[in-house]
């Protein structure tokens, strides 16, 4: 069975590698290259600490399971041309200032509830764990599992591996689809035709426009995300630490700009700070308002940052799904169609759970979770992205 | 004329004039600083990708292959954890 998979982002490289592994003949096509947009353009977030429990939650939490697993593997057994994924298994610090504290408490203890580790942490383990806060934090919760990778290299070393065991990449792109009596029977591209007996759709932000070649639809949008990057430093930060406001940026549905602190050190000794979402479709202008916004937040959770450097400044578009799930099965329309998109920021860390699930729809692999709630064939993924 | 560092409590000579990572180079440091747990020093030499940055009285984030090297400066490694 030949596979296409349009996309070669982290979603897209481990879905042809779960497919390549499930024996499957595995074409990757993408239009930049490998992680050349959004997995690129992000912090390579492993999150179980931002999930309200629910549909997504339980995905992330056999996500971190899964990633854990295949970072293991990869890195264990490089082959040729195949980076290290940098996995790092750095736990996550949510932190409240007065007047949320109450809202976090509530919050970790529903997440408990569904088998989450947060860890209330008194003043001084918060300060053990995290000395360089701000000393005006009313609550710090730790959650040991939240992980983080190189999403670049990550991407890469997934897709080195399918490679290795056979897939193929084009650098191309995906201008047309062959549809015939409502099945798929390829793409075309500005190099020819490509057969196939399905094709799964990892297009991310664009993963509407790949649906529409084919007369469907599926409405997943852009939305924006910037990130800050400090000059390399002595290492200050030393787990993934956010206020705890980002988990209702994270969940919230309105266009305009939100911002909400998350600062990290990465292994080169820059820290990443962040974030930003607002919808203004692929645009790269007015990004000052939300670099400014997050700069200012950051020196409130980290005082120390006012006299850091910054190095560059980077942004990118992730993808949006209005109901906040990923997409993640068989088309409602046209028969050999899947889709694998609108994961918004959890694209690196839902990725693996993401392949398998897609092994599952098209190969009948077993699924690792139920598959229902993340159906394309959803109604709130059918009108025409706006 | 010539001037005299301090790098990291070790008294290092250089020239007027001569740049603080051409003084550690010229003194046979060729990295002193860790990433990743990689060594790093001078990679461009001309002040882009901020791999030879050091601490220089007191004042962190220096690049050494931009900063003229005074006579008493006091440079300082910068340990990532």
């Amino acid at each position: 069975m030949r596979i296409i998979v349009i996309g070669a982002g982290a979603v897209g490289a481990a879905c042809a590698l779960a497919l390549t592994e499930a024996g499957a003949e595995v074409v990757v096509v993408d239009r930049v290259g490998v992680a050349g947009e959004t997995s690129s353009r992000c912090e390579g977030n492993i999150l179980v600490s931002d999930k309200e429990p629910g549909a997504e939650a339980l995905m992330a939490i056999e996500a971190n399971r899964a990633w854990r697993a295949l970072a293991e593997r990869l890195d264990g057994d490089r082959v040729p041309g195949q980076p290290a994924t940098e996995f790092e298994a750095k736990g996550g610090i949510v932190v409240a200032f007065d007047g949320g504290a109450d809202a976090l408490q509530r919050f970790a203890a529903t997440q408990r509830g569904i088998g989450i580790r947060a860890d209330v942490l008194d003043e001084q383990a918060l300060r053990a764990a995290e000395p360089h806060l701000a000393s005006d934090i009313a609550l710090g919760v730790h959650y040991p599992d939240d992980a983080q990778v190189q999403p670049s290299l990550a991407t890469q070393a997934m897709l080195a591996r399918a490679r290795h065991l056979g897939a193929q990449l084009r650098i191309t792109e995906v201008t047309g689809a062959v549809v015939e009596a409502d099945r798929v029977r390829g793409v075309l591209t500005p190099t020819g035709r490509i057969d196939a007996d399905a094709v799964v759709n990892c297009a991310g932000p664009w993963a509407g426009d790949a649906a529409a070649l084919f007369g469907s639809t599926l409405d997943i949008r852009p939305r924006r995300g910037t990130i800050l990057v400090t000059a390399p430093m002595p290492q200050r930060v030393f787990h993934k630490v956010y206020d705890a406001d980002y988990v209702g940026a994270v969940g919230s549905g309105d266009a305009a700009l939100q911002t909400s602190t998350v600062v990290e050190s990465t292994p080169g000794g820059t820290v990443l700070i962040g974030s930003s979402r607002e919808r203004v479709g692929f645009s790269d202008e007015g990004l000052l308002e939300p670099l400014a916004e997050i700069a200012d937040k950051a020196t409130r959770l980290f005082p120390f940052l006012r006299d850091t450097m910054l190095l560059r400044t980077y942004f990118g578009f992730r993808p949006y799904a209005p109901d906040h799930l990923p997409a993640i099965g068989p088309d409602a329309r046209i028969a050999g169609l899947f889709h694998a998109a609108g994961h918004e920021g959890a694209g690196i860390g839902l990725a693996p759970t993401t392949g398998a699930l897609i092994a599952h729809a098209v190969l009948g692999a077993q699924p690792p979770l139920d598959p229902t709630p993340f159906l394309p064939a959803r109604a709130t993924l059918q009108g025409v992205a706006a | 004329m010539s001037i005299r560092i301090d790098f990291d409590g070790q008294p290092l000579d250089g020239r007027d004039g001569q740049s603080i990572g051409g003084i550690l180079l010229a003194n046979g440091h060729r990295t002193w600083r860790t990433a990743g747990g990689a060594e790093r020093g001078i990679f461009c030499g001309i002040g882009i990708c901020q791999d030879c940055v050091v601490t220089v009285n007191g004042v962190e984030g220096v690049r050494a292959c931009q900063r003229t090297a005074c006579d008493g400066d006091r440079v300082e490694r910068e340990v990532r954890a």
